[in-house]
């Protein structure tokens, strides 16, 4: 009972600090909405940790909240933004992101369409939670090859930003 | 005390963690209270002044009037700040400090209870989770005080404990190769079967205490705040009470670091004698590991003050290849050599 209405608490209160991420009524300062990104990223860490999965809701905090979004602030209190908060929403853009999101839904429902109703019971679920010795061998022997296609994109993308803020290695 | 035992299992839970979190914040506070105080006291002696020493019998009332002080001192905000982020960044600072406790064993048993408010798997995780959110409440201060010297203080600190943080984390994966077990509880255990874990991982602990420096802001690594070349740093705009939540979040911060490095390094509440490395059954034994505990970090806070007075101030640079070129290579290394006598061995 507690669970169901935290997690009625958790979601309200992700969607509308992303809402205000995006659409803030009363500050358009891209700091604010950093910020509020922060609080959205906890609030997913409050949703993660009612699934049990304390593992997944710990690295959300210490990477996104602690590590990824510091360096956004970072950049944006170095940009001049000024023009940022006066700038108005272009129509196209609207249309595009809302497609995008759409999408996104859309691939979303139909991958959780195709679980069958009793998967969620099943015994062959990596545990989340609990020693870390299951969350590694889930990690490296189960999903091993999907784990390094993972970690070879981070490395592509890794290299792409240096080559493109190192302007004389062009 | 027959009506605890006809409680539901969840509400005596209700009813202990609330027990312990007013426990722990009633111990924390007076601690970081006397800590400024002893930080004076020793850096008198260091300096060979007598410091203070008029308020009380041996100046023990002293945190008392200083805390008077702050409360009765105008609250000025300068009119050319960011308001609800001047507001707002010294309570960022200070909430993460307090945070961290929750998962920290700071006692092996009383009565029923297990001394410690939540035994998370995930322990160690949520701890470098939390003290990374308290980051923002420095940058914030930074940003919102619109001025030079606190912004060049803030993105000093952002990028230090980024990069500290880095190397902290990489610290303590050798020590959770030995353990096997992300929960501070069970790295206690191993500890009470096998012996300090400073004695399997003694470079592990170096970068530790290294980084802890950085991570809590003190000499010789207090860029954020320096104050031949930022007049007082992040915390320049700010008096009063905002000020003072500044200096307590400093000092949590440190109590927390020390609580880390305690249980990591040097087997939480455990002593290697008389008995006392065993979870306690009576109340009185219980009592007195939890005072070993505090023992062990009031002396991790006296280093603190130690090293304070006595090293100079890196200069940036110097502090940024030393995280970068020299700290996570040698935690690269350790991880990899770690391993591999591991895999040896077993």
């Amino acid at each position: 009972m507690t669970q169901e209405i935290l997690f009625y608490v958790f979601s309200f209160l992700t969607l509308l600090s992303g809402i205000l991420v995006v659409a803030n009524p009363v500050s358009r300062n891209p700091v604010t909405s950093a910020m509020f990104l922060v609080l959205t990223i906890l609030f997913m860490a409050g949703l993660f940790v009612l699934l049990h999965a304390f593992f997944l809701a710990a690295v959300q905090i210490l990477v996104y909240a602690g590590a990824v979004i510091v360096l956004f602030l970072f950049v944006i209190m170095l940009l001049d933004l000024k023009e940022e908060e006066t700038r108005r929403v272009r129509k196209i853009g609207a249309g595009i992101g809302i497609l995008a999101v759409a999408s996104v839904f859309g691939l979303m429902a139909r991958t959780i369409g195709t679980i069958p109703p009793t998967a969620s019971s099943g015994a062959s679920r990596p545990t989340l939670e609990g020693l870390t010795a299951p969350l590694g061998n889930a990690l490296f022997k189960q999903y091993l090859l999907p784990f390094e296609i993972l970690s070879i994109l981070l490395l592509v993308a890794m290299v792409g930003v240096i080559l493109l803020s190192k302007k004389d290695l062009r | 005390m027959t009506w605890i035992d006809h409680l539901t299992p969840a509400q005596q839970f209700v009813l202990f963690s609330t027990l312990k979190v007013f426990c722990a914040v009633a111990v924390l506070l007076p601690t970081i209270a006397y800590s400024v105080m002893a930080e004076r006291r020793i850096s008198a002696a260091i300096q060979d002044r007598v410091g203070p020493n008029r308020v009380g019998p041996f100046g023990l009332l002293q945190p008392l009037a200083d805390g008077l002080k702050f409360i009765l001192k105008e609250d000025f905000t300068p009119g050319h700040v960011r308001k609800a982020y001047f507001w707002i960044a010294p309570a960022i600072t200070l909430i993460p400090a307090f945070m961290t406790m929750a998962v920290i064993p700071f006692g092996s048993m009383l009565g029923q209870q297990k001394m410690v408010i939540a035994d998370l798997n995930v322990g160690i995780l949520y701890t470098f989770g939390i003290v990374s959110l308290g980051i923002y409440g420095i940058v914030l201060a930074g940003y919102a005080s619109n001025s030079k010297y606190p912004f060049l203080g803030a993105i000093r600190s952002s990028a230090q404990m980024i990069s500290y943080e880095i190397a902290m984390g990489m610290s303590v994966i050798p020590v959770f190769l030995f353990v096997g077990h992300l929960n501070l509880s069970e790295v206690i255990r191993y500890q009470t079967q096998h012996g300090w874990l400073i004695i399997y991982a003694p470079i592990s602990f170096v970068i530790f205490l290294v980084a802890a420096f950085a991570e809590t802001n003190r000499l010789p690594f207090d860029m954020p705040e320096c104050e031949t070349e930022l007049v007082a740093g992040y915390h320049t705009e700010y008096s009063s009470m905002k000020f003072a939540l500044f200096f307590l979040g400093e000092y949590a911060n440190m109590i927390a670091a020390s609580a880390m490095m305690v249980t990591l390094f040097f087997g939480g509440w455990t002593l290697p004698f008389w008995g006392l490395d065993q979870p306690a059954a009576g109340f009185l034994k219980g009592f007195v590991h939890i005072g070993i505990f505090l023992g062990k970090i009031l002396a991790f806070m006296a280093l603190f003050i130690w090293v304070r007075w006595m090293l100079p101030r890196f200069r940036y640079d110097q502090l940024m290849d030393l995280g970068w070129r020299r700290f996570v290579p040698l935690g690269l290394f350790n991880i990899v050599a770690t391993a591999i006598v591991l895999w040896i061995i077993n």
